[in-house]
């Protein structure tokens, strides 16, 4: 095989890791501040995907388009989950929570089933064939701008908790959560839009992964072990880290799909998990003390 | 057999014993689908009592059980077809294994100080790997899974493990009576006062003395063999063994939810939990079929599992203990 297959390959898997980042983010992001584990991640961005899916269909909406209003659409229903539901187990234990997670899971790819059927459905983009090549590379067009937007999606992820009040608030209360209360902050109130801002990243994440894999409802639990896999070799907690682990999963999935057999790149994800949590059980770029 | 009873009053005992009973007698009473209905349910009050050993008695969360009904099943299986070794012997080799890889993933994980979420993911990404590797071997069925043959569905032959699903009725009633024994009897020994002590308070129990790491590696040790017995079990009730759908999470969180709904770290919470959700899916199955749409059963479960976490929160058993007054002198719930 010539080197430059190898190029496209990483390259591709780059641009897809990019989404996963962004997906990852919202993982990341819910546990570092709310320290709930959302056993649920890959059901919601499936939600995602769908809704996608059917504005394309139906009102010929662009998936990159509609990234925003989906987004907008998961952040209205990660916070009421949150409020109504999510905050009442928090102060039960790990296996509580994730008992919990587990059951919303269970419903949602039963309601995905029920409206949106078994079939896997894809998106018809008039760009999905069209490529550019630089020299001997080759990057489809789809992947490059879905990686675009993914990255677009992320920095503006950065920027909100670096730089605006709200960002800063919220990370108040995953730092300290009695000094948040302390200084007058609505806990609450921070924690159900945490959960809707993971969501929104996650619904994001959703309409772009639409472009490059078709969506069907059981498409969830994979998506969510993924996840894992990338906040944990990341770092749990942290943002850039999450970006970081999709970016490396997404490449090391794809090389060793061409390396190895196709059917065993998420073996080799599981074995990069297994030895992150025995070496480096912080993460790449975690924090040391969880 | 005194001390097992200790502390019991006297109203439960009658009440163990008509339940008792009850299960003894149910083939003879009830029809070929209630008792498919009761062998699911013991099944999973069996493994539930076995993963309860680990987070329950001694405070490890895993969420990669199924790998050792795997190891158990596709062991005593793959014996039993290439090389005619009955189930009966081949058991041990399922436990020897089970325990082999559960003391691994222990070992690993208290060792490297792997604790809560973190020690469940390690469980998870070894059985989904153990389930790849396994999904890739020939000799083990691949993808194609493997098959026993299936033969003899009316003689009894223990040895085996060939009959009719009466006689798997009352193996796994009998497996699923042994564990609680066992349970029972661990739960009040001078161990199962240690694996409280590091479940409440791991760091107070080590200040007290407690050797944290051997206390932790035993109850891995057990709840792995036991688990592992039931994949034999597994493995020849259904006769096929596909790596996906024995090594999957799937797999995993399904034999954990009746424990957790039941209550984690009581003796009868895993039976109560297995006797209250099987037959949910199943009431569910028949109340949806007549409406043909996919997903509805699912969606209708999940939210009753929801439901009884967000009211139950320390599940079942506690409360209908509390019910029936069996929780004053009693240590059936969380002491």
């Amino acid at each position: 095989m010539p080197t430059e297959i190898y190029f496209n390959v990483a390259i591709s898997g780059l641009l897809t890791g990019l989404i996963y980042g962004l997906s990852a983010l919202g993982l990341s992001v819910i546990f570092g501040v709310i320290r709930i584990v959302n056993f649920a991640h890959g059901e919601i961005m499936v939600l995602g995907m769908f809704f996608t899916v059917v504005a394309f269909r139906h009102l010929g909406i662009d998936p990159l388009v509609a990234v925003p209003f989906v987004a907008a659409i998961l952040f209205g229903f990660g916070y009421l989950l949150q409020d109504w539901v999510v905050r009442r187990v928090a102060h039960l234990h790990d296996y509580f929570q994730f008992l919990l997670m587990a059951a919303v899971a269970v419903m949602l790819i039963a309601v995905c089933l029920m409206v949106f059927g078994p079939q896997a459905q894809g998106v018809n983009v008039p760009y999905a064939l069209d490529s550019f090549s630089i020299g001997p590379l080759i990057i489809d067009k789809v992947r490059l701008y879905a990686g675009i937007v993914a990255l677009l999606g992320s920095g503006a992820m950065f920027a909100f908790f670096k730089y605006t009040d709200t960002g800063k608030a919220i990370r108040a209360c995953g730092d300290n959560y009695t000094g948040a209360l302390v200084v007058g902050l609505n806990v609450r109130h921070y924690y159900a839009l945490t959960f809707a801002i993971g969501c929104a990243c996650l619904g994001a994440a959703g309409a772009i992964m639409v472009l490059i894999v078709d969506v069907h409802p059981y498409l969830g639990p994979p998506y969510t072990l993924l996840g894992f896999i990338i906040v944990i070799l990341g770092g749990m907690g942290s943002l850039p880290g999450a970006l970081l682990g999709g970016i490396l999963i997404g490449m090391s999935e794809a090389l060793a799909g061409i390396l190895l057999q196709p059917s065993l790149k998420s073996a080799f994800s599981f074995a990069i998990l297994i030895l992150v949590l025995l070496f480096r059980p912080q993460g790449l770029l975690g924090k040391v003390q969880r | 057999m005194n001390r097992l009873f200790e502390g019991i009053p006297a109203h439960g005992l009658v009440l163990l014993a008509l339940f008792s009973a009850a299960l003894i007698a149910a083939p003879y009473l009830v029809s070929n689908y209630v008792l498919s209905v009761l062998i699911i349910v013991l099944y999973f009050a069996y493994v539930g009592q076995a993963w309860n050993i680990m987070l329950g008695f001694a405070g490890a969360l895993s969420l990669g059980h199924a790998l050792f009904v795997g190891i158990g099943a596709y062991a005593s299986a793959a014996l039993f077809i290439k090389f005619g070794i009955p189930p009966l012997i081949g058991v041990f080799v399922s436990i020897a294994l089970s325990v082999a890889v559960g003391c691994l993933i222990g070992y690993l994980g208290f060792r490297f100080s792997i604790h809560g979420v973190y020690f469940a993911l390690l469980t998870i990404a070894f059985a989904e790997f153990t389930g790849i590797m396994v999904d890739h071997t020939r000799w083990l069925g691949g993808t194609e899974g493997l098959f026993l043959p299936v033969a003899n569905r009316d003689r009894v032959d223990l040895i085996n493990l060939r009959g009719s699903p009466v006689m798997f009725y009352y193996v796994i009633l009998a497996m699923t009576a042994l564990a609680l024994v066992l349970c029972r009897f661990l739960l009040n020994s001078k161990l199962g006062y240690y694996w409280q002590a590091i479940r409440e308070d791991q760091q107070a129990a080590e200040a007290t003395g407690v050797h944290l790491f051997k206390y932790k590696m035993i109850a891995v040790a057990i709840s792995s063999g036991l688990t592992g017995i039931a994949g034999v079990w597994y493995a020849f009730y259904y006769n096929n063994l596909f790596p996906e759908s024995t090594f999957g999470t799937n797999r995993s969180i399904e034999m954990i939810l009746g424990t957790i709904v039941g209550g984690v770290g009581t003796l009868f919470g895993p039976i109560i939990g297995a006797f209250v959700l099987t037959p949910l899916g199943e009431t569910l199955t028949a109340l949806t079929e007549g409406l043909k749409i996919d997903g509805i059963k699912q969606f209708f479960w999940g939210l009753c599992v929801a439901i009884i976490v967000l009211f139950r929160p320390s599940g079942v058993w506690p409360w209908i203990a509390s019910l029936l007054r069996l929780d004053r002198k009693s240590d059936g719930g969380k002491s």
